[in-house]
């Protein structure tokens, strides 16, 4: 997936937002940690350009709350969590880049508890690797699904971080 | 790096400068959880954690208490008296007939100095230093630190730290020195010659005996306790001479013209290290300590329990 193509599904993912969600009014978008949040400012920003105004944006991060984190090797590094509204009665947009397994996304639904009571929870995700799921999670906007096999890697790269905006899928050697 | 170089925290100085940085990037994170409307996090639900406490303690016990609980470890606790201890059991027998109730951390304070590491070197299970004798106290020297980094930005190089008062009976102070120093801060001690103990400035810190001069030099000053209770000889004349050179009023701090962050690693002496005004006052952050103490040892218990067997 090219920049172009990039740019169009992120144009398409903003306008069902905003079909589905009016003025923002009662909704917030919570970019998940690490890597969801390239994906949220950008989605953010092309929202503001659209015209949603005091649209709210917060980074949730799941490290303390994952199924997983000691089968690794070594601890989870934790990332920052900014939510400073309370999300109780609102509509919550959770925005990531790659949905997988779905273990992260039972994570946040977890720890967005911790800052009230959303009246729901939508998904928006770039990737939907859809063959590989192993709890009952779908997103609710989807860029673009992706047939990969497990021993494949998706990555998502943003020109915020790396040099340009690309999805690439790596097949591990060996 | 996402890992400590330990297995256990027996001391400051079995760590390395990235272990500090780990913890208090971590601790970060802690303190934002522990501000939230719900304060807890599943992390160390599958762990149990027992508190050993051989030696009274109010602010260490319920800091890694309430730690344990926000990261929902199940937590049992047991201090000496009221134990077998007092039948003669040997610590090692103690420790091994709680963890055989498959414990996987102990917190331990022991007024013997090396107690942890001994019980390290005995017993299967990540060991926690929460103050031993006169050794160290990795925890208060870690919030101590992380505080100062709150106030001042995240540099530490080149502050000056003061650690003023009975130096002789402090684990705090020594554990205190080997991080600040690993951080790049300039430490000078500063109390009665009879309770600085002897070769210390061989550790690369100051020495002096005049807190006026000390305070004028500092940025922050942390004022450790008199431990009345561990001293078994008069180390000074009386405690009027003592507060009289060593005491911290609001009038000294007025004189100064600047101002100085004032630690404290409690429990207080009101009247005697400090007074009431200056305990309370604008420029301590004491009890900033006692709120980072909670973030910090959250941080140390999950990065400890958070590696694989």
């Amino acid at each position: 997936m090219n920049e172009q193509l990039m740019s169009i599904t992120l144009q398409r993912l903003c306008r069902q937002l905003i079909e589905n969600h009016n003025d923002f009014s009662k909704s917030v978008i919570i970019g998940l940690q690490p890597r969801g949040i390239a994906m949220a400012r950008r989605i953010q920003q092309l929202l503001e350009e659209s015209g949603v105004k005091k649209l709210r944006f917060g980074s949730l991060d799941i490290t303390f709350f994952r199924d997983d984190f000691r089968i690794h090797a070594k601890p989870l590094k934790a990332n920052e969590t900014r939510i400073d509204f309370v999300v109780e009665q609102q509509r919550v947009i959770f925005v990531d880049d790659v949905l997988y397994t779905g273990r992260s996304v039972r994570a946040a639904m977890d720890a967005i508890q911790s800052f009230g009571r959303p009246s729901q929870i939508e998904l928006m995700v770039l990737i939907d690797r859809r063959f590989s799921r192993q709890l009952p999670i779908q997103a609710t906007y989807i860029g673009r699904p992706v047939d990969a096999i497990a021993s494949e890697r998706v990555i998502v790269e943003w020109k915020e971080e790396n040099e340009k905006d690309q999805v690439i899928i790596i097949r591990h050697e060996g | 790096m996402s890992a400590l170089s330990q297995k256990h925290l027996l001391g400051i100085k079995y760590l390395q400068l990235s272990d500090i940085e780990l913890i208090f990037s971590t601790a970060d994170e802690f303190l934002e959880v522990i501000r939230r409307p719900i304060k807890k996090v599943p992390s160390l639900r599958d762990k149990t954690i027992a508190n050993i406490f051989f030696e009274n303690s109010t602010r260490t016990k319920l800091s890694f208490e309430l730690a344990e609980k926000r990261l929902s470890a199940d937590v049992i606790n047991f201090s000496a008296s009221g134990s077998s201890v007092s039948k003669g059991e040997t610590l090692v027998d103690t420790v091994n007939n709680i963890l055989a109730m498959k414990v996987d951390m102990v917190v331990m304070r022991h007024p013997n100095p090396g107690a942890a590491h001994f019980l390290a070197t005995q017993v299967n299970a990540t060991i926690i230093n929460a103050g031993d004798g006169a050794h160290e106290h990795p925890t208060q020297a870690l919030l101590d630190a992380y505080s100062i980094r709150q106030k001042f930005g995240n540099n530490l190089k080149g502050l000056r730290i003061a650690i003023i008062g009975d130096i002789l009976h402090s684990r705090v102070a020594l554990s205190n020195i080997f991080c600040l120093k690993m951080l790049g801060a300039e430490v000078r001690l500063c109390g009665p010659a009879t309770l600085i103990p002897r070769y210390i400035d061989q550790l690369g810190v100051e020495i002096s005996y005049d807190l006026m001069e000390t305070l004028r030099w500092c940025d922050v000053a942390n004022f450790l306790r008199v431990q009345h209770e561990r001293m078994d000889v008069k180390y000074f004349p009386t405690l009027r001479e003592y507060i009289m050179q060593y005491g911290l009023n609001s009038q000294l701090l007025q004189k100064l013209n600047k101002p100085i962050t004032i630690l404290h690693p409690g429990p207080i002496n009101r009247g005697v290290e400090l007074t009431s005004q200056v305990a309370d006052g604008e420029h301590s952050i004491i009890l900033q300590q006692v709120e980072n103490g909670v973030a910090i040892r959250m941080a140390v218990l999950y990065l400890l329990a958070g590696t694989r067997e």
